[in-house]
């Protein structure tokens, strides 16, 4: 893969996980979406457990993209 | 208040464990004293998990812990900007902050004034970076006073005249003592303990106070239900969604945030915190929500805690929470973990305030040639008068500044993006662009937060409709374009652009045994 490969080959530039994770800010931005209280969950409004839901959904993210881009540096 | 004996005893007890792992950590991957990198950035050996609890105690800060559930008990929905706030900082921690920490390591910068230096060859330009480190940090480590007056005070220590402080002094020569033979690897070890005592705190409330107060639907029906959801309105999103954007931008440029980052052991330990340390920002989404419970609870009802209320305001509502409905040594725990909650991020930040002063200012105008060792010491004594400039801040002038001028801190930092951030990828900006930015952004956002009395959210006329934003958000789009402009500009009768790195330092692992030169 080469889209991995800065200037010098070393690795270290954009990685297509890094997309992924544009995706995970760009929700956030969504304000609207998610300001309102139904659907509930476990008597929170929306607008609580989306946000604190989507905190696992950046971890979650951010744990693969780092497991994929140190692959692909050890396979390069 | 009455005094709360067991409460106090408790308090005192983690209070002095506290003061002994901060001295016996000196000992703790021992290192040479004498030396900035080991006194400033514990030599740079810090592994995941110790990173992890450093920069969660480190930016995570009892004001935090204090200030955040204060907002939401008495403007609700809006408190909450710290959990997207603190969801898309770690992303991008994950992909820029590497490159920080690799041509740190390899040019031996332990700062981000140093790295300005370095790569822009423009001396005051780096002065005017560390300036602003400095300036935005300052009433920050007032703040974390703030955080402990309010438990001991909630503890009923109620002593006269100057005695007021006496508590807040002792805390403050402990820390002051503690930085000073020991350096970084104090709070990095103390962090440890903090952490834990905060999750056991913040899951203790979680579980027992909604089964108390009759379940999470009681909760929020028990807070008005206009404050509950963001006003349904363009006004309203904006000013969410700069808030955020505008604190997760400025979060990582404060002088602490840095020297965090830069005394993690390799790139990877950074990289794998990215995806750790939400951890901390779940924490904080439960502890804003405190602010709900301590509404439920109706503490700003009960006559008990009226002197409290009366003296902090909001402030008071997560100390009256704990003392509502916790038992006497449960609550000394909660306080002693708010307390030295406080502690954690002031040693660090007066480290980091000491580092740029003794790098970018004393040996970099005053003392060119000074020794390793008069460097070391230099630093040494500035963390003490940090700390004691911080105590002045808060005897001697009103609550109020401190937290008018860590407002400020917010917008003056976010300043420094373009150079720190877009530096880190390319050369193309001018310094002279980039220090005009800066002076640019720092006058309007101080203006326009002082022209409003020190909100954050600045309703910008604009295309003759009104728009509310975060004021660093508005300064710093100033800054972008007046340092991008004039970039242009200088650029095009440009000869050639000093810059001591080479792009190999950006993705550099810094693998060489005995970490980094100096």
């Amino acid at each position: 893969m080469d889209g991995n490969r800065d200037a010098n080959g070393n690795g270290h530039g954009w990685h297509w996980t890094y997309w992924l994770l544009i995706l995970v800010c760009l929700v956030t931005f969504c304000v609207p979406f998610y300001n309102r209280i139904e659907p509930m969950l476990f008597g929170f409004p929306f607008f609580y457990w989306f946000q604190l839901g989507w905190i696992f959904v950046s971890m979650i993210v951010t744990a693969y993209a780092y497991y994929a881009t140190e692959q692909s540096d050890k396979t390069r | 208040m009455p005094l709360n004996v067991t409460a106090l005893v408790v308090f005192v007890l983690f209070f002095a464990l506290v003061t002994f792992v901060g001295f016996a950590s000196v000992h703790w991957r021992k290192g040479d004293m004498d030396l900035l990198h080991e006194w400033g950035l514990a030599g740079g050996k810090f592994g995941t998990l110790i990173t992890w609890f450093l920069l969660g105690g480190d930016i995570y800060t009892a004001y935090t812990f204090i200030a955040v559930p204060a907002l939401a008990f008495g403007a609700g929905a809006i408190a909450f900007f710290a959990v997207p706030y603190t969801i898309i900082i770690y992303p991008f921690i994950f992909v820029v902050f590497p490159r920080l920490w690799s041509v740190a390591r390899a040019r031996g910068y332990i700062t981000a004034a140093d790295f300005v230096r370095g790569r822009y060859g423009d001396r005051w330009l780096a002065l005017a970076i560390a300036l602003t480190g400095i300036l935005a940090t300052m009433p920050y480590i007032a703040l974390q006073l703030i955080g402990l007056e309010v438990v001991i005070a909630a503890m009923g220590v109620q002593l006269q005249g100057f005695l007021v402080y006496l508590p807040l002094i002792i805390s403050f020569a402990i820390l002051a003592a503690f930085d000073y033979f020991s350096g970084l690897r104090a709070p990095a070890a103390i962090a440890i303990i903090k952490d834990l005592m905060i999750y056991i705190t913040v899951f203790a409330a979680v579980i027992f106070i909604p089964a108390q107060l009759g379940g999470w639907s009681t909760i929020f029906a028990a807070v008005p239900q206009e404050r509950l959801l963001l006003a349904d309105n363009l006004g309203g999103y904006s000013g969410y969604a700069t808030l955020f954007l505008g604190s997760a931008m400025a979060l990582f440029l404060y002088p602490h945030s840095v020297t965090g980052v830069l005394s993690a052991s390799n790139r990877h330990v950074i990289r794998r915190n990215a995806a750790l340390l939400p951890a901390y920002s779940f924490l904080l989404g439960l502890i804003a929500l405190l602010g709900y419970m301590a509404y439920a609870a109706n503490v700003q009802n009960n006559p008990a805690y009226a002197s409290g209320f009366q003296q902090f305001r909001n402030n008071f509502a997560v100390p009256a929470l704990i003392l509502e409905v916790f038992p006497d040594w449960f609550v000394g725990f909660a306080f002693a973990a708010i307390g030295i909650g406080a502690l954690v991020p002031a040693a660090i930040m007066s480290i980091a305030a000491a580092n740029l002063f003794t790098r970018n200012i004393y040996r970099e105008f005053l003392n060119p040639n000074c020794a390793p060792r008069v460097e070391s010491q230099m630093a040494k004594s500035t963390s003490l008068v940090v700390k004691v400039g911080a105590l002045l801040f808060i005897i001697l002038l009103p609550q109020e500044y401190a937290i008018n001028m860590q407002l400020l801190g917010g917008i003056w930092i976010i300043q420094t993006f373009p150079t720190i951030i877009f530096g880190l990828y390319t050369r193309w900006l001018d310094p002279k662009a980039l220090l005009v930015g800066w002076a640019a952004g720092m006058i309007l956002g101080t203006w326009m937060g002082a022209s409003i009395g020190f909100r954050p959210i600045y309703p910008l006329e604009i295309f003759g409709m009104t728009l509310p934003g975060y004021i660093a958000i508005y300064a710093v789009l100033v800054n972008f374009a007046l340092s991008f402009g004039l970039s242009a500009y200088f650029n095009a009768s440009a000869k050639t652009r000093a810059d001591e790195t080479r792009p190999g330092d950006y993705a550099a692992e810094g693998s060489g045994a005995g970490g980094m030169g100096h």
